[in-house]
């Protein structure tokens, strides 16, 4: 069988194998093994400081890890990932959502959209404009295009952060954590935005605690435990009949209040 | 003995025409020497917070130097001292500049370096997951927002070095002290003419002061 072909015969989107990262003394990733195939919804549970957020890191190059191998779209990320071109290529398909949205806050909405496509694929700034309003239209904040983000809410600006990110059209989009940091009565406008662009066929990788979401939309559950995969499934699986003691532990925990 | 003193405010106002032809002096080193001092500010601000050693370690080396030493020191040096090294005089107002750029310049890097450093971490991530390149992060995220936390220490910076230049008196350019100096030699009212001395700092000062607030104002109003 090809290596390189999933279960699903697809060409996997995203390949790491035995992928290993250490903080110093603390080995954060161990012998991670992960494909994602094009389209798929592959939602990362844990406990904090479990390295599922550094998981999603290493696969935008913004975490170096150590030994093992990790393509993204069949582009190698070296260990000790520096800053190549190579790099810098994954990094335009491969859009991301902070958890702190990091949106730039002396550009307005529209140039924050605006600024990448212009800069890094060359659109002029009528064309960057056209797709960045509609995009904005779409998670919704079409009217606040002129504002700067700290005029806006926190769940306006995880939504015009969401619209900045599309806006290169990237081929996966990764996110760490999106609706950690929002008031609660901001969650679900967020979650919406991601349900659309989960049904519109985009690839993700989701990094929440928001776990009746991950039921919702997730293709694929992946339980990070102490660094490494516990266990992984469908979510009615992972959700239902977890097999493995320390998912049910987790699950127990956050699935009680 | 009679001590009673009477304030010639006559005097002091008679003073003025004599004292302004330093403040051409005054303005010249300040400006001059502050926008070599800024260039200088930026080239070692960002070779100080390299990661290659190398580049870092001379920055710091020229930051602490002249941090670390009185600017009427750097100027008698440069006025007096570089000659004997160059085979030539100085010209003292060449001088005076060279000794704000060199000292302005020391403090600007360490603003330059504390802006660049003050702007969050995540800042440089979006910039770079979203396919910019280091020197784009830098250029259209990084540095605007650097150079707006800059503008009130630079702002102090500025104050600070036109004050400075009254110490150049000593090397004999004809700035503000100078001519106040040459004045009282002739006329004895040295209360009278260091106030018009003075208030013709603080008229300067001030000015700047403004224009800085004026500044800041607008360049937040976007925040």
């Amino acid at each position: 069988m090809n290596p390189d072909t999933s279960p699903s015969g697809a060409h996997p989107i995203v390949r790491l194998e035995k992928v290993n990262k250490h903080f110093g003394s603390l080995h954060v990733l161990k012998d991670i093994d992960l494909e994602v195939t094009p389209g798929e919804v592959v939602v990362i549970i844990g406990a904090s400081g479990s390295g599922k957020s550094t998981l999603i890191r290493c696969i935008n190059g913004l975490e170096e890890f150590q030994q093992g191998h990790l393509e993204v779209d069949g582009s190698p990320l070296l260990p000790y990932g520096k800053a190549t071109k190579a790099l810098q290529r994954i990094r335009t398909e491969v859009g991301m959502v902070f958890q702190q949205f990091n949106l730039f806050p002396h550009l307005s909405v529209l140039d924050n959209v605006t600024l990448a496509p212009m800069k890094v694929r060359g659109w002029s700034r009528s064309d960057a404009t056209e797709i960045a309003e509609r995009l904005l239209e779409r998670v919704g904040i079409s009217d606040q295009a002129a504002k700067y983000p700290t005029q806006l809410s926190g769940g306006q600006q995880q939504r015009v952060a969401l619209a900045r990110a599309l806006a290169m059209e990237p081929r996966l989009m990764l996110f760490d954590e999106p609706t950690s940091a929002l008031d609660p009565e901001m969650i679900g406008e967020v979650l919406d935005a991601m349900r659309e662009l989960a049904k519109e066929g985009m690839t993700m990788m989701i990094v929440t605690h928001e776990m009746g979401f991950a039921r919702e939309v997730a293709d694929r559950v992946i339980y990070i435990h102490k660094g490494e995969i516990a266990e992984e499934g469908p979510p009615e699986t992972i959700f239902d009949s977890p097999k493995e003691a320390p998912t049910r532990n987790f699950l127990a925990r956050v699935l009680q209040h | 003995m009679d001590v009673t003193f009477q304030f010639d405010w006559q005097a002091a106002f008679a003073s003025i025409p004599h004292l302004l032809p330093g403040i051409p002096y005054t303005l010249l080193i300040s400006f001059v020497g502050l926008a070599i001092g800024f260039i200088i500010g930026i080239i070692f601000g960002l070779l100080r917070i390299s990661p290659i050693a190398w580049l870092r370690v001379p920055a710091i080396a020229y930051i602490e130097v002249f941090r670390g030493t009185p600017v009427l020191v750097q100027v008698l040096f440069i006025f007096y001292g570089l000659p004997q090294l160059l085979g030539g005089p100085i010209n003292a107002l060449v001088a005076g500049i060279a000794a704000i750029a060199v000292n302005s310049g020391a403090y600007i890097s360490e603003i330059v370096r504390g802006g660049v450093q003050s702007i969050d971490r995540g800042q440089k991530e979006a910039g770079l997951s979203l396919g910019l390149s280091r020197r784009q992060t830098f250029r259209y995220i990084i540095w605007p927002q650097a150079f707006r936390r800059m503008i009130p220490p630079l702002g102090n910076q500025g104050i600070i070095s036109i004050k400075d230049t009254s110490l150049f008196s000593v090397i004999g350019v004809g700035e503000l002290v100078r001519q106040g100096q040459v004045y009282i030699a002739t006329t004895f009212t040295a209360l009278e003419v260091y106030l018009m001395v003075a208030m013709l700092y603080l008229a300067i000062t001030l000015s700047l002061s403004l224009v800085l607030r004026i500044i800041e104002r607008k360049g937040l109003a976007g925040q």
